[in-house]
């Protein structure tokens, strides 16, 4: 039933994406998502799709498998398409009631659309070549510098990688309770809101006092094995930067030089 | 009863993590039998039985309930559901409520029963799950791991079902509460002769208390006939990564060691009555 969450899922193949270091790739993700909002230029538009479309190439995910991560931004997509293209002042193209749609319009909104679909591209191409684990991992070196102004960086990660690793299990723990209660004669489907809101009590309660069982589990298992926060901590594979690291950040450089080149 | 024809199950069906879980099963259970269901872990056992009350759909074949298709279009599957109970692994983790009694109402009230027919139920399920009285008006999260179950399975009790399928009753209870689920599930048949699955893969659970035993492996019916036909094939049955009941290794043993008993005994009355033969004490 819930089988169709992409957000966080991470994608089994061998690339050279797949390898290159977390941090290579946080920042890549970071400056893609930068150079959209950078540039205004058709050409810079062209260039940013030219390189997406060869990282989408180069990390071996199936296109299919990406674009499925775009039906959860449908609705934003046209709310915002939508306002753009009927709330922006400028040349009329036609009339529809009281809203009006423009050129000016149609030609932001196109761009706004551009930057929501390669945004979400370009964040879930970050999450499906790199397991949790490596992503935690490589924000909490990246952020390490915030740990001078007390920000407990590591406790930060630690919370984020156990996050990601419980969304799996809640699920399939929604699918086994919504199934024990779908047997007693629940009905998830049918009724009005009110009906419908209330058929979840059966399904919330018995998920939050199983979240939280799980939490005082993995808190215990924890702590018997000396856990005691970031201090001292060592890693089994600690963070390495390779040859490719290096060669991926002289390309995002170029990349983004050439963006600001031609933002106008 | 319950006649299931050419089921087949596979899961993602057209992608690359497509897996089959079991193919072409077909059995049929009739009405107040016992039935055990045994299998490796795996083998396909809990996707099977969510069949038998259409909460997942078979990619092919087809389940019939007293003569009725019930993944036909027009069958009302949440009738069938009062009909065909089902009790998962740890029921426990399904209550909700905040009275035991509320909370095996539940069942009943969805199947449109008034709160007072309801509670009659859900009270008579209750004395029938063996929880104490004084237990019925409190929190379900008060309760400790045994009283739960109870109290669970009572949910399932309480739309007094034809069939009950149990999927591991008794898993994570100490040997007392095993007994204890268990005897309560043999004395639903006794009193109420609701028709029983029960999935186990303990042995010797399922010899003591199943007319019939089916055993499924790797997704396959390997075997579904009586227990003294099924533990005749020990050796497969360990191919399969199960084990026969005790009283069947020992049955061998004793006749390895030249005192001649029946070799597929499989429950400890047998033995003993075996073995009392065997040494001429009367």
């Amino acid at each position: 039933m819930l089988r169709d969450i992409t957000l966080g899922q991470y994608y089994p193949v061998d690339s050279v994406i797949h390898r290159l270091d977390p941090r290579t790739k946080l920042a890549g993700t970071f400056v893609f998502l930068v150079s959209l909002f950078v540039t205004k230029s058709i050409y810079g538009y062209v260039l940013a799709t030219v390189f997406l479309a060869a990282v989408i190439m180069m990390s071996r995910v199936p296109v299919k498998f990406i674009t499925k991560g775009l039906k959860a931004i449908v609705v934003l997509l046209i709310i915002s398409v939508s306002f753009n293209i009927f709330l922006t002042e400028g040349t009329p193209i036609f009339t529809l009631g009281p809203l009006k749609a423009t050129w000016e319009g149609l030609q932001t909104a196109g761009f706004m659309g551009i930057r929501l679909i390669y945004l979400v591209v370009g964040s879930s191409i970050l999450t499906l070549t790199t397991t949790p684990n490596q992503l935690t991992g490589g924000l909490e070196k990246s952020m390490g510098f915030l740990r001078k102004i007390k920000v407990p960086v590591h406790e930060i990660a630690m919370m984020m990688s156990i996050a990601l690793r419980f969304i799996p299990i809640l699920v399939e723990e929604t699918d086994k309770i919504m199934k024990a209660q779908t047997a007693r004669g629940a009905d998830f489907e049918t009724g009005g809101l009110v009906k419908k809101a209330k058929a979840m009590i059966p399904l919330l309660v018995p998920l939050f006092i199983s979240a939280f069982r799980r939490a005082s589990d993995l808190a215990m298992a924890m702590e018997a094995r000396c856990y005691h926060g970031g201090a001292g901590r060592t890693k089994m594979k600690p963070l390495k930067y390779h040859k490719r690291d290096f060669i991926a950040y002289v390309i995002l450089l170029l990349y983004l030089a050439a963006m600001i080149v031609i933002k106008k | 009863m319950i006649e299931a024809r050419n089921l087949t199950h596979i899961y993602n069906e057209g992608t690359a993590m497509e897996s089959c879980a079991f193919t072409d099963i077909s059995f049929t259970i009739n009405k107040g039998e016992f039935i055990g269901l045994i299998g490796h872990t795996g083998s396909g056992k809990s996707t099977l039985i969510q069949h038998l009350n259409g909460l997942m759909r078979p990619t092919a074949g087809t389940v019939y309930f007293e003569g009725e298709d019930i993944f036909a279009d027009k069958y009302d599957l949440r009738a069938l559901r009062g009909k065909v109970g089902m009790v998962f692994q740890y029921p426990e983790y399904q209550l909700f409520d905040e009275t035991v009694l509320l909370d095996v109402m539940f069942g009943p009230l969805n199947m449109g029963l008034s709160k007072d027919e309801a509670r009659e139920r859900a009270l008579s399920a209750l004395r029938l799950s063996g929880l104490s009285e004084d237990k019925f008006e409190s929190s379900p999260f008060e309760l400790s791991g045994g009283q739960k179950r109870r109290a669970a399975i009572a949910g399932v009790l309480s739309m007094e079902p034809e069939v009950l399928i149990l999927d591991e009753p008794a898993a994570g209870l100490d040997p007392g509460g095993r007994n204890e689920i268990l005897e309560l599930v043999a004395n639903l048949r006794k009193e109420r002769n609701i028709t029983i699955i029960l999935v186990s893969h303990s042995m010797d659970d399922v010899a003591k208390y199943a007319d019939r035993i089916m055993v499924l492996n790797k997704g396959r019916l390997a075997f579904f006939d009586e227990p003294r036909a099924v533990f005749s094939h020990v050796e497969e049955l360990e191919e399969m990564g199960l084990a026969a009941p005790q009283m069947t290794y020992l049955a061998q043993k004793l006749n390895k060691a030249g005192i001649s008993v029946d070799p597929a005994i499989s429950t400890v009355e047998e033995a003993k009555a075996e073995i009392l033969k065997a040494f001429n004490v009367k």
